[in-house]
């Protein structure tokens, strides 16, 4: 196991901006960008087996075996909710839906490791984040059954509504962090975005934004190796951890399928940043096992024999090899996780099931944070309007 | 009472919002030290500091996607683009994101973003220096997009640009900022609020619509035509979205009589919108057709060719005896099309 990046200390310089990293780096510039058996790090090999590691146990040293259930408790209900809307969405009750299976650990192991007070910034599949942050998912289902364009207040969970647009949100996680520099808090942001996004100017920007205030922000990349249809390669050459040192800002390349050592990368990374070491790069190697949504067809692009290789992988498998390994994986543990997956899926469902449509009219609300007369006018306009048909028509 | 020019009346504006507020932060290429290429924030770094007064990273998208979060963060964030064409590469922050926003998350999330943009052209510079960009902005709904003409305005609606909690595009008239106008720094809150236009020149023949750069012009195109028998009233529109039509209409029921003037392209510009929304609420008023006198529609030309690109007083005056039916010397031209 080798990183490709070492973590070259900003620590010491906390507060002189001409601070780069100036150590050479490793050269990873021979890392396919899609490699995802070597040059990342690992606690938990697929089987289960726990790997030492002396520069990242101590970052996980107090995940217990409580805390192992519990993360793995996680992983089958975000997971049992993924298939719910699935399922919801063949049964036409939900318009679209992205889902997220196989990213559990990469969501799980990186929103676990944030504070309550911490601020996310995600794009549309982190679906196992805004459960971390405590959404109600039937809020969310709100978005993807096309009752409304966002399903939270983004100060009640800390968590921005997610960003449709590709790498928008990196930037608003830098103008975050740096607002936490600037009034001397220690929260810290974090953007969540994809390998597709990397080839966005915005994420660029960010990374230089965020190295020149040394802001307080974590970029974590989930490489799921594909951008709906065109693989990680038509992205990047090279490992897209390798991107991040050119901007000044030390990057990891880690498994993505690992919630282990997911934890012990972002932790240490978040530690930074709170400590005014500024930014870190995370790339969770990972695979996005289903459709990019429920309108995409893999099957034109991709084979099985790749989708049989990840799934050798899958994040819950090796949770519960590693859990079985220790004795925790008892038919109780089993029996308990399952019981709490199936009542929150039953409970998203109902909840789904029982949305009201939206007000016609509503669509006029919160263009600004004023009436505008504008505006009123053409509202009234068009309540006149319905109002002339029999029965009404809202 | 000062004498001001409009950029340092801008200037006296920035500093007061800085000193009221202090989730006030500035942000922008060259604004510190150099004090920005027209010296609007001259002096303002030195006095509020480096992480108020913010020398911002080459990059448009990256200052309006950071200052997005900023104002996740409860700052208010003044951005400053460059030059008007220089905006663009920010065109994807500010209509995905900073315009949708407020809709989007019900109003729980406000982004008090001012965007400053020096606008329009009569500086003889080179390409994307001279541009009139506002209708991309107008047509998008949940941004605000004023435009001032004179230092007063400029310091009060700057200070008014900030203090609201929408995002607001301040376009500047860059050939103006060395114009010189009474500023009273005592009355700020007393001045009109920034979304009313405002009559300022009086009139009962023709009403002649315009705002930023072009402000000017009218008043003077309202005096030459006065001299020729012609009253002339000139409305600053102020705000260019939303627009107080009810002023504009007010006018219109008097004179009968609708010009409107801007820098812009005329195709889907501002004066198609005021044309048509006066047409509609005024028609039984007006006696003659509205009259558009824009910049032509073609890419902003050459700095030696921008004369013929800009609107000016003969232009206007132009139109201003064909919606009143007057033949004049240059009627043959006039009515060609």
């Amino acid at each position: 196991m080798s990183t490709i990046q070492p973590e070259t200390s900003l620590s010491n310089h906390l507060h002189d901006e001409r601070a780069i990293p100036t150590e050479p780096m490793v050269d990873g510039t021979s890392v396919p960008p899609g490699e995802a058996s070597a040059d990342f790090l690992q606690l938990l090999t697929p089987d289960g087996h726990r790997t030492p590691n002396a520069d990242y146990d101590p970052w996980v040293a107090d995940v217990d075996v409580a805390s192992l259930v519990r993360l793995y408790e996680d992983h089958v209900v975000v997971r049992r909710i993924d298939t719910e809307a699935m399922h919801l969405q063949r049964q036409g009750q939900l318009g679209l839906w992205a889902p997220l299976l196989g990213q559990e650990a990469a969501q799980i192991g990186s929103a676990r490791s944030l504070r309550s007070d911490d601020f996310v910034f995600s794009s549309y599949r982190e679906n196992a984040v805004a459960y971390c942050r405590g959404v109600d998912f039937t809020d969310l289902m709100r978005v993807w059954r096309g009752n409304s364009h966002s399903g939270w207040d983004p100060y009640e969970i800390n968590m921005a509504i997610p960003s449709v647009i590709i790498g928008t949100q990196a930037l608003h996680a830098t103008g975050y962090a740096m607002g936490c520099q600037f009034d001397g808090g220690d929260q810290v942001a974090i953007a969540y975005f994809g390998d597709g996004a990397t080839s966005q100017g915005d994420i660029s920007e960010a990374m230089v934004f965020a190295a020149r205030f040394q802001a307080p922000v974590v970029f974590f990349c989930q490489n799921n190796q594909w951008a709906i249809s065109e693989p990680v390669e038509r992205q990047a050459r090279i490992a897209i951890a390798n991107r991040a040192p050119g901007f000044g800002i030390p990057s990891i390349r880690v498994d993505g399928n690992d919630v282990l050592a997911v934890m012990a990368v972002t932790r240490r990374a978040i530690e930074r940043a709170r400590t005014g070491g500024g930014p870190t790069f995370i790339e969770a190697v990972t695979y996005r096992m289903g459709p990019h949504t429920t309108s995409d067809d893999p099957t034109r692009y991709r084979n099985k024999e790749e989708l049989d290789e990840w799934s050798v992988k899958d994040p819950i498998k090796r949770l519960e090899a590693h859990l079985s390994s220790m004795g925790a994986l008892t038919d109780e543990v089993r029996a308990e996780v399952q019981a709490k997956a199936d009542s929150v899926a039953a409970e998203v469902r109902a909840g789904t099931l029982g949305l009201t449509d939206p007000e016609s009219l509503s669509i006029f609300d919160h263009v600004l944070s004023t009436e505008s007369s504008w505006l009123e006018r053409q509202k009234s306009q068009y309540s006149a309007y319905l109002d002339m048909f029999e029965g009404g028509a809202r | 009472m000062t004498q001001l020019t409009l950029s340092k009346a801008i200037n006296a504006g920035l500093r007061r919002a800085l000193e009221v507020d202090e989730k006030v932060v500035l942000m922008g290429e060259d604004i510190g030290k150099l004090g920005g290429v027209f010296r609007v924030t001259d002096g303002l770094q030195a006095d509020f500091g480096p992480n108020r007064v913010i020398d911002a990273p080459l990059a448009e998208s990256g200052m309006l996607g950071t200052a997005i979060g900023l104002a996740y963060r409860g700052y208010r964030p003044v951005v400053e683009i460059q030059f008007d064409g220089f905006i663009f590469p920010a065109f994807n922050q500010i209509i995905t994101q900073i315009s949708k926003m407020h809709a989007r998350t019900r109003g729980a999330v406000k982004l008090p973003i001012t965007i400053r943009v020096p606008f329009g052209g009569g500086i003889g510079s080179v390409e994307h220096h001279s541009e009139s960009p506002e209708a991309y902005f107008a047509h998008t709904p949940g941004l605000r997009v004023v435009s001032c003409s004179n230092s007063q305005d400029a310091y009060t609606m700057i200070q008014q640009a900030i203090a609201s909690d929408d995002p607001v595009l301040f376009f500047e008239p860059k050939r103006r900022y060395w114009s010189k106008g009474e500023v009273d720094q005592l009355a700020e809150t007393e001045q009109p609020s920034m979304e009313r236009a405002q009559v300022v020149n009086s009139g009962t023949d023709v009403t002649l619509v315009t705002y930023g750069p072009l402000v000017m012009t009218a008043k003077d195109a309202a005096l030459a035509a006065a001299d020729d028998g012609v009253s002339v009233e000139v409305i600053d529109l102020r705000s260019l979205s939303p627009i107080d039509f009810d002023t504009v209409a007010a006018s219109v029921r008097k004179t009968g009589r609708l010009v409107i003037t801007h820098e812009a392209q005329q195709f889907l510009g501002l004066g198609a919108e005021i044309a048509a929304s006066i047409t509609e609420r005024c028609f039984d008023y007006l006696e003659a057709a509205p009259a558009r006198v824009t910049g032509f529609d073609v890419p902003y030309p050459a700095a030696k060719l921008e004369e013929h690109y800009l609107p000016n007083l003969d232009r206007m005056l132009d139109a201003v005896d064909r919606v009143l039916g007057r033949r004049n010397s240059l009627s043959d031209w006039s009515h060609a099309s």
